[in-house]
């Protein structure tokens, strides 16, 4: 499992990687979200790796618990990650929609453009 | 009394939603609302430095949980001048903004700008590693809509570059937290500082990826090289009161640098020891050096100011990057006098170019007011490039004194004597463009000088206003030098006294038994069951 999610985890990077370093916006926006995917399934892992264990601890039995830490901080990065692609989308389609085309980087003609 | 710590963050955060909702058809009463939480910001803030300078470390409890269970906030020298400092930008700002009606000019800018100041203050005043970067989340969302504040093409297409570097470097940060959380099992700060020497010699490598990720991070935010690209864009294009309040953001980037790396990587824990030392240096001289040369070969202003941003922050770093005392001690009286400097520069541009209709530098038939205008660019530049008599001078020098290590002075003093110069002949070639060619330009025979319909009104004495509190100030630095390094030197001294920190925020936690303060009665049960 270890090497499943370690894989997982790294295939979500290189991929997200790649595609923000396209010139458009939507492989940016697809590779942003893989990357906020690849680390929450890192910070997860942070507290361990277990399986079938609670998040809390229990005070009659002494059975395993997993690390309950992660799991705020994950929801906290999912929420802030889901609230970010929603802006970084209207952020696009507003940049799409004054300029015409959704290439990220600015060219050095529309700086002239705008200096004339 | 302590909870005025957190009504910097509160203040803000209860404001920005009441005006977003409740008065957004109402510019006026958004302005009058906005105005008074600034000023109130600004007097918790005075209240809190005047508090923070008897030298204590003032713990606040969110939820009265002991840390390191619980998020704290914490106000020392440092945070609480940063914070001073925060707001007393912003209120100048914010008169700029009002008196030239930028505000006016989309929507949903006092709210924004509520929300920018709530998180500059959390990220100043928190003392855990994870909420500060929430705070980080809240400032950069704010100034996302900031930065496009109006709208416009170009602006656009720097707002959305600005966004994704952002926010891959959110997804970075957020990596190197969870490396961090993986090794060390904690991610409050002080309680980083216990722990990180403790960790064995063969885990140290994760602490030192966590805290090269972490320094990374912190440079995209401090704009080094080589992670400095997205600045001049952002900058330039950036409404300009916008551009003199992100002159702030870029300092917490370098105020998080200096906090993590007096406490929890402190030069005394054994993995992470030299990390800055040796990666942050080179990278402020490439910095600082880059800076220079984009102030030569700027051809309009607003990048021009932008790069010179950018030599500011790498002058800085270079005194952040010897990890010592006199040496933050310089490095923090260069930070307030280079915050007050940026913003000057970019209220004083917006005033001209708004005038002139743009800001390439080319000679063009001057504006109103250009011996006025003029004047302040003059000093201004003069603060910014560091020549006497501002604080740019004294700032420059406290720090060429403070590089008198060997192996870093030779480094250090041609970068940034030789930077200053190439920045000199930077702004001079711009103003004298600007300013003074201006005066002298023949139109071509036969054509009429080109009259916008109405012709630019003279700036009211309210609109200069504000760039003459920033230059004011700006004297006030040189002049009070003395009990400025003096508070600069006191908080520099407590950051490298981190025990003081450490024992404030774990007290209760670690010393139940000794119960200094009083302990709250539920406070020790959820570590007695964590043991259980």
């Amino acid at each position: 499992m270890e090497l499943l999610v370690a894989s997982a985890i790294g295939v979500l990077t290189a991929g997200g990687v790649y595609l923000i370093l396209r010139l458009r916006a939507f492989p940016v926006i697809l590779g942003l979200s893989l990357l906020s995917y690849a680390v929450n399934i890192f910070l997860v892992s942070t507290g361990r790796l277990a399986i079938n264990a609670p998040p809390i601890l229990n005070k009659y039995a002494d059975v395993s618990y997993t690390d309950p830490l992660p799991q705020a901080l994950v929801l906290t990065a999912i929420v802030i990650s889901f609230g970010m692609t929603a802006v970084l989308v209207m952020f696009t389609l507003g940049a799409y929609l004054e300029a015409g085309d959704d290439t990220i980087d600015m060219t050095a003609t529309e700086e002239k453009d705008d200096a004339a | 009394m302590s909870h005025w710590i957190i009504a910097p963050v509160v203040l803000p955060a209860m404001m920005a939603p009441l005006i977003g909702y409740v008065m957004r058809h109402d510019i006026v009463l958004a302005r009058v609302a906005s105005a008074a939480s600034t000023v109130a910001l600004f007097i918790i803030a005075l209240g809190l430095a005047v508090w923070a300078a008897d030298g204590g470390t003032h713990v606040y409890r969110l939820g009265d949980w002991p840390a390191p269970f619980g998020i704290v906030l914490v106000l020392d020298r440092l945070s609480a001048m940063m914070v001073l400092l925060t707001a007393t930008l912003a209120l100048i700002v914010l008169w700029h903004s009002i008196a030239t009606g930028w505000d006016a000019k989309g929507r949903h800018f006092h709210a924004l700008y509520q929300f920018q100041l709530m998180g500059i203050c959390g990220a100043f005043l928190t003392g855990d590693a994870f909420n500060l970067f929430v705070f980080f989340e809240v400032l950069l969302i704010a100034s996302y809509g900031l930065m496009v504040h109006s709208g416009g093409k170009v602006r656009m297409q720097a707002g959305l570059q600005y966004v994704v570097m952002n926010l891959a470097g959110s997804t970075l940060f957020l990596f190197a937290l969870g490396t961090m959380y993986a090794t060390t099992g904690t991610l409050n700060m002080a309680d980083l500082a216990v722990k990180v020497p403790q960790i064995a010699a063969e885990d140290s490598g994760m602490v030192r990826v966590a805290a090269v990720l972490l320094l990374i991070v912190f440079m995209i935010k401090a704009a080094l090289f080589p992670v400095q690209f997205w600045l001049p864009g952002t900058y330039s294009n950036a409404p300009a009161p916008v551009a003199a309040l992100f002159a702030i953001m870029t300092k917490v980037g370098a105020y998080a640098i200096i906090r993590l790396h007096t406490l929890a990587f402190h030069p005394g824990a054994e993995p992470t020891k030299d990390v800055v030392t040796t990666w942050l240096f080179p990278a402020a001289m490439v910095t600082l050096a880059l800076g220079a040369l984009g102030v030569l070969a700027a051809k309009r202003l607003m990048p021009l100011l932008s790069f010179s941003v950018i030599g500011s922050m790498g002058t800085m770093m270079l005194a952040v990057a010897p990890v010592d005392p006199y040496a933050t001690e310089t490095a923090l009286y260069y930070l307030v006098h280079s915050t007050f400097s940026a913003a000057a520069l970019f209220l004083l541009a917006d005033l001209v170019v708004s005038r002139r209709g743009s800001d390439v530098l080319d000679a063009r038939p001057p504006v109103v007011q250009n011996g006025l205008f003029a004047a302040l660019f003059f000093a201004a530049a003069i603060a910014m490039a560091g020549m006497p008599p501002l604080s740019g001078f004294l700032g420059k020098l406290l720090i060429l004194d403070a590089l008198r290590e060997p192996e870093l002075m030779p480094w250090a003093w041609t970068g940034i004597l030789v930077g200053s110069l190439v920045t000199i002949v930077g702004f001079a070639r711009a103003g004298s463009m600007i300013f003074w060619k201006s005066t002298s330009v023949k139109l071509p025979e036969g054509t009429e000088p080109i009259q916008s319909d109405p012709p630019p009104a003279p700036a009211r004495g309210t609109e200069v206003a504000p760039v003459m509190m920033l230059l004011a100030l700006l004297v006030g630095l040189a002049v009070l030098a003395g009990p400025a390094t003096g508070y600069m030197r006191a908080a520099a001294n407590q950051l490298f006294e981190p025990s003081g920190y450490i024992d404030s925020v774990l007290a209760p936690v670690e010393k139940p038994e000794k119960a200094k303060a009083d302990p709250p009665l539920d406070a020790a049960d959820p570590h007695a069951e964590e043991e259980h």
